[in-house]
């Protein structure tokens, strides 16, 4: 029974991230590719994800602090960022990535800040709810059940 | 830019239209001498009027000669019988002369006296026409006067009636013809002509003339004819003195020349015409008239003169004739000549307005062809102007989606979220506009070129049908494909443009149709004869007709059932087709060598609807751009109507033809026909038809039943299965196939034994005694030895009620939705008989993944791509349909693993990346390949082993596909492009393609 609603909670929590913009129609092709040959392929895109992106906001801060900015190289970052994202389908992230790129070719070190700040803020959310996501598919198979498509 | 390039398209269509009239402007002689033309009309006119003239002068000389010879025949004639006339006379006066000699001196006494004399002379006047009369005088010496006058008893008189004065000799008349008796007794010699006459006539001893002179009593012009007569009869040469001495007188005729020639000619023909004098011309300086009129008016400017002899040699006579009249004028040849200029001069001025005519003519055509030329360039520069448009619009109207969708993205009013997701709605319809427009416009200005690279016809249908399945399921409606047997497995031609048409054709059937089916026929085009063999079909029961009326409505043997716009799709000429192909297939092996003997192969493609169809007003634009039924229909249904109109291009750029058949509510069948190339079979049955879906061989030979009411249904079901090989029997109904099974399981064993029964639902859940006699029909499998028959279930949709009531029935292996398609049915067939590789049957299973492991496992492929994420999100889907990854995460890197020689089978390589972008990298990588190219082509002439030339396919991975990313792309080498994230479609499609080409460019 613990199972059933685990499973429940699993594919509403899911269907709220797509409901809600977080996610798109990537992540499910990612989860797609998923199989028993590569049962841990998603975490492991996404943890990657993780890390690559937290390298580049750590960079591109550092960017923005510096007086002379290098707006060619952190419009570079961006677009790495933007890639990653929307490999993994975190669609709110690849959408402020784009506008941030805007922004950077336009050299508008206000909006930069602003779209950083966006940016760190989206990623923080879309790193929280995908790792609780994780937690709640972790806790399913613990308990010996399949996750649910 | 755009204004550049708009300018030189400009110069380049201007240049053309002058080369082109360059060219064409090919004068004819007419047309160079357009200016001569009235001058060669004068001249004409000139040399005609000259040339009648001729003839006129020409007719009217002959006639003039033809007068002449007529007048000197007719002159000669006169004269001839006047001549012969007068001698006739002479004779006879000199006869006469011997008749006085003989009977008045020698004989003695004489016998002649006046009386005897004037009788003799009258009786023989006849013979002497043209004397008046005879007379004879004796000479008479003055010293015989005396003597002679008294033996007469008259007096010598002279010729004035007066007694002769004396002279040294008299030549008195003694005899005369009644006719002059007035001259008896006068003296001859008184008279100057006639003493003349006497004199020289005794000299002579001749007849001799006087000169013409007024006869005595008459007044008439005459001639006196005088002969001596001499006594003795004379030495055989006499001299003039012995013929004087003789001479005993003189017997003289007068010639009354005038009134007698008057006689001769009334006597002619032709008489009033000319005019005849007679001359006599002894004095040459003056000529004496002897008939006719001195002052005579007449032709004077033609005579004829003719000789004439009147036996008198010391007197010469001469005739002469004239005409009357001057020569008439000459009507024939001025009416000839008048008539020939007329003739010539219309015949000239005919041939100078139809010269006049050509040039107005050639004039005009030469405008005309100037005209057409602009128009025609216009029209290209138009559709490049469109073209060009069109590809610059769509980049602004990618930002603006791109913000659109951001748009969307950020809170907003519920209002507000409306406006702008119309605003998404109505950019995307646009984009698609656009899209399409550019493609007409490419066409027109005829920028399109089509591929020709070998594909496989059926496995593109059932991408199509893949493609909208969905839809169709949704709406209940049946989406099919039937390819003939007969249609070559691998064809040439331009399968991304085989499928756009179809594509469209199947898209609009799917869009106007809510119930019954769309069903996409494929043949050839040269096989609509149809085959009366009963023999060859092969449906367990031949009955099937009967059933074809069902209670109440009427059914239509079509696919679903309802009525299709055009019969020719129906079973009753389906049927041939497929009997004949069942035919075909014992004699496979010869149509085929003579099937191959053909370069190419001409496809007759039908795709059938039972929807709204066409009204019938609309139905003569439909293949007008832009054009649609009526306004309504895109209010109703969306789309622009520009899809048919590009269909039509693509399928006459395929060379063929498209044509349709609609009747409103009831359906539309659209048919075209298509002309591939005919693929060599050694070219790809050693590459083993790279794109074609490999469809599983491990049903070969197994035994299908296919349990259907409908035929074509059943036959479009037994296609796919035939594709993989297996053998298909159709039975009408569940009953039937139970029993069949059933008696065949029992009496011939296991050889007959069906291994699968695919039912139709429509079958199922007609007959209601179905379930029962399924389950009979398994338990009599159960009851055997026999592994019994699986048992499928085919359905367009499918309620999760009838789904548990089939699992109920007996359905527990699986449902097949359709539409079907073949690898799908593999796919579904080795889930339920076990067979096969294990494979996990995902979403993807259904959607062509399949496919694309088939295309790409066992190969060897590089990654390239600066991002982590990316890198093994790409990695992970390529890994997953079967393919070897390797990764690299940059340019240079790439570079390194590609150093030849490698085994990779292909490379896709991210655009934008730091250092070495993938246009730098993809241009190193081709140059590397070229140099060992030629290296290895430069080393090994002779060994013909490895003719394969290193290139390996590239293909971009980009987050933006538009078209210029594209081009550029081609331009630094790379073989296409897959969109970033990866999607499946997108993915299979870029693949396929290269997979397809490279073993062509291989071999």
């Amino acid at each position: 029974m613990d199972l059933v609603q685990l499973q429940r909670q699993l594919v509403d929590y899911r269907t709220s991230l797509y409901h809600e913009g977080f996610l798109d129609e990537q992540f499910t092709q990612l989860q797609s590719l998923q199989d028993e040959n590569n049962p841990d392929f998603v975490v492991e895109v996404v943890s990657l994800f993780f890390e690559d992106s937290e390298r580049l906001l750590n960079e591109l801060s550092k960017a923005l602090e510096q007086q002379v900015i290098d707006f060619k190289r952190m419009d570079a970052q961006v677009h790495q960022l933007k890639g990653s994202s929307s490999s993994i389908g975190a669609h709110r992230v690849q959408k402020l990535c784009i506008v941030f790129r805007n922004y950077c070719e336009a050299q508008n070190v206000e909006g930069c800040l602003k779209c950083l700040q966006q940016v760190k803020h989206e990623y923080g959310i879309i790193k929280t709810k995908l790792e609780s996501m994780f937690q709640l598919e972790q806790q399913i198979l613990n308990a010996g059940g399949s996750i649910p498509v | 830019m755009g204004l550049k390039l708009q300018q030189s398209y400009h110069h380049s269509v201007t240049v053309k239209v002058n080369e082109q009239m360059g060219t064409k402007r090919g004068y004819t002689f007419i047309q160079a001498n357009r200016a001569w033309l009235p001058k060669f009309l004068l001249l004409w006119v000139m040399v005609m009027a000259f040339l009648s003239t001729w003839i006129y002068k020409k007719m009217d000389a002959d006639n003039k000669v033809r007068r002449k010879e007529v007048l000197s025949s007719m002159c000669d004639q006169r004269a001839r019988m006047l001549q012969d006339q007068f001698s006739v006379s002479v004779n006879h006066v000199h006869a006469l002369a011997i008749l006085v000699s003989t009977f008045h001196y020698y004989k003695d006494p004489s016998a002649i006296d006046q009386e005897t004399f004037a009788e003799y002379t009258a009786r023989t006047a006849f013979e002497r026409p043209l004397l008046s009369g005879v007379a004879y005088a004796e000479r008479v010496v003055h010293s015989e006067r005396e003597n002679f006058e008294r033996q007469h008893g008259w007096t010598i008189k002279t010729m004035k009636r007066e007694p002769s004065p004396i002279r040294d000799e008299y030549a008195p008349v003694i005899f005369s013809q009644e006719t002059v008796s007035y001259i008896e007794s006068l003296d001859m010699m008184s008279g100057e002509e006639d003493r003349e006459n006497i004199l020289r006539a005794r000299a002579t001893g001749k007849a001799v003339l006087t000169s013409p002179f007024r006869l005595l009593g008459s007044h008439h012009l005459g001639v006196v004819l005088t002969f001596p007569v001499y006594k003795s009869k004379l030495p055989p040469s006499p001299t003039e003195q012995e013929r004087i001495e003789a001479t005993a007188g003189y017997l003289g005729g007068a010639f009354d020349v005038e009134s007698l020639v008057e006689n001769l000619l009334g006597q002619l023909a032709g008489n009033q015409a000319i005019l005849v004098n007679v001359y006599d011309i002894t004095n040459s300086s003056d000529h004496l008239i002897m008939y006719g009129h001195q002052n005579q008016d007449g032709d004077l400017a033609l005579l004829h003169e003719s000789k004439l002899d009147f036996g008198d040699p010391f007197r010469k006579h001469q005739m002469i004739c004239r005409y009357h009249q001057k020569a008439p004028t000459s009507w024939t040849a001025l009416t000839t000549a008048f008539l020939f200029f007329v003739i010539c001069l219309l015949v000239g001025y005919i041939l100078y307005g139809a010269a006049i005519h050509i040039v107005k003519v050639e004039d005009d055509f030469h405008e005309m062809e100037e005209l057409k030329v602009r128009a025609e360039a216009a029209d290209v520069a138009k559709s490049q102007f469109l073209a060009t448009v069109s590809h610059e619009i769509r980049t602004p109207m990618n930002g603006i989606l791109g913000m659109l969708a951001l748009l969307l993205d950020t809170d907003l009013s519920s209002t507000q979220r409306d406006y702008a997701q119309t605003a998404q709605v109505c950019g995307k319809a646009l984009i698609t506009l656009i899209n399409e427009v550019l493609d007409r416009a490419k066409i027109e200005a005829g920028k399109l070129e089509l591929e020709t690279v070998p594909f496989d016809l059926r496995s593109i249908l059932d991408d199509v049908l893949s493609l909208f399945s969905e839809k169709s399921r949704n709406k209940g409606v049946e989406l099919a494909v039937f390819v003939s047997d007969k249609v070559p497995e691998m064809v040439m031609g331009d399968p991304g443009r085989f499928r756009q048409i179809i594509t469209n054709l199947v898209g609009n059937s799917v869009k106007f149709t809510e119930r019954g089916h769309i069903f996409v026929k494929v043949h050839l085009a040269e096989n609509p004869k149809p085959m009366e063999d009963p023999k060859a079909e092969t449906c367990l029961n031949g009955g099937s007709d009967e059933d074809a009326l069902v209670s109440g409505a009427r059914q239509f043997k079509t696919l679903s059932g309802y009525e299709a716009a055009d019969e020719r799709n129906s079973w009753d000429s389906f049927k041939h087709l497929v009997a004949d192909e069942e035919l075909r297939y014992d004699a496979s092996v010869k149509m085929k060598a003579a099937d191959e003997a053909s370069q190419s192969v001409t496809l007759m493609v039908s795709v059938e609807d039972t929807g709204i169809g066409i009204p019938l007003i609309a139905q003569d634009r439909v293949f007008m751009p832009f054009m649609q039924a009526d306004s309504s229909t895109s209010r109703n249904y969306g789309g622009t109507g520009i899809g048919l109109s590009i269909t039509k291009c693509l399928v006459e750029l395929m060379g063929g033809h498209i044509s349709f058949i609609s009747r409103p509510q009831v359906g539309s069948t659209f048919s075209f026909t298509t002309v591939f190339g005919r693929c060599k079979r050694a070219s790809f049955s050693d590459t083993k038809k790279p794109n074609a879906e490999d469809l599983p061989s491990g049903f070969r030979g197994l035994k299908a039943v296919v349990v259907d009411g409908k035929p074509v249904r059943a036959a479009v079901t037994r296609y796919h299965l035939k594709r993989l090989g297996m053998l298909v029997e159709f039975a009408n109904s569940v009953k039937i196939a139970a029993s069949a099974c059933g008696k065949n399981g029992s009496s011939c064993g296991s050889k007959t034994q069906p291994d699968i029964v695919l039912v139709e639902k429509d079958s199922w859940l007609s007959g209601e005694d179905g379930g029962l006699s399924l389950r009979t029909l398994d338990r009599q499998q159960n009851g055997h030895v026999f592994k019994s028959p699986k048992m499928i279930l085919l359905a367009t949709n499918i309620t999760n009620a009838e789904l548990e009531k089939a699992r109920a029935a007996g359905f527990a292996d699986t449902t097949i939705m359709k539409p079907l398609r073949a690898s799908m049915v593999a796919a579904c067939l080795q889930q339920v008989l076990g067979t096969g590789k294990k494979r996990q049957p995902g979403r993807g299973m259904l959607n062509g993944s399949s496919v694309l492991g088939s295309l790409l496992c066992g190969k060897k492929i590089l990654v390239v791509d600066d991002n982590m994420v990316n890198r093994r999100v790409a990695a992970g889907a390529l890994k997953k349909f079967g393919a070897a990854v390797e990764c690299a995460e940059s340019g240079k890197a790439a570079l390194k693993l590609l150093q030849l020689p490698h085994s990779f089978d292909a490379c896709f390589m991210d655009i934008q990346m730091p250092e070495m972008d993938g246009f730098e990298a993809t241009r190193r990588i081709r140059m590397m390949e070229s140099q060992a190219n030629e290296q290895m082509n430069g080393g090994t002439e002779e060994g013909s082993i490895r003719t394969g030339e290193w290139h390996i396919p590239i293909l971009a991975m980009t987050a933006d596909v538009i078209h210029a990313t594209y081009d550029e792309c081609l331009k630094c080498g790379m073989d296409g492009y897959v969109s970033k994230p990866f999607e499946e479609e997108n993915l299979y499609l870029a693949v396929a393609k290269f997979f397809k080409t490279k073993p062509i460019s291989d071999s």
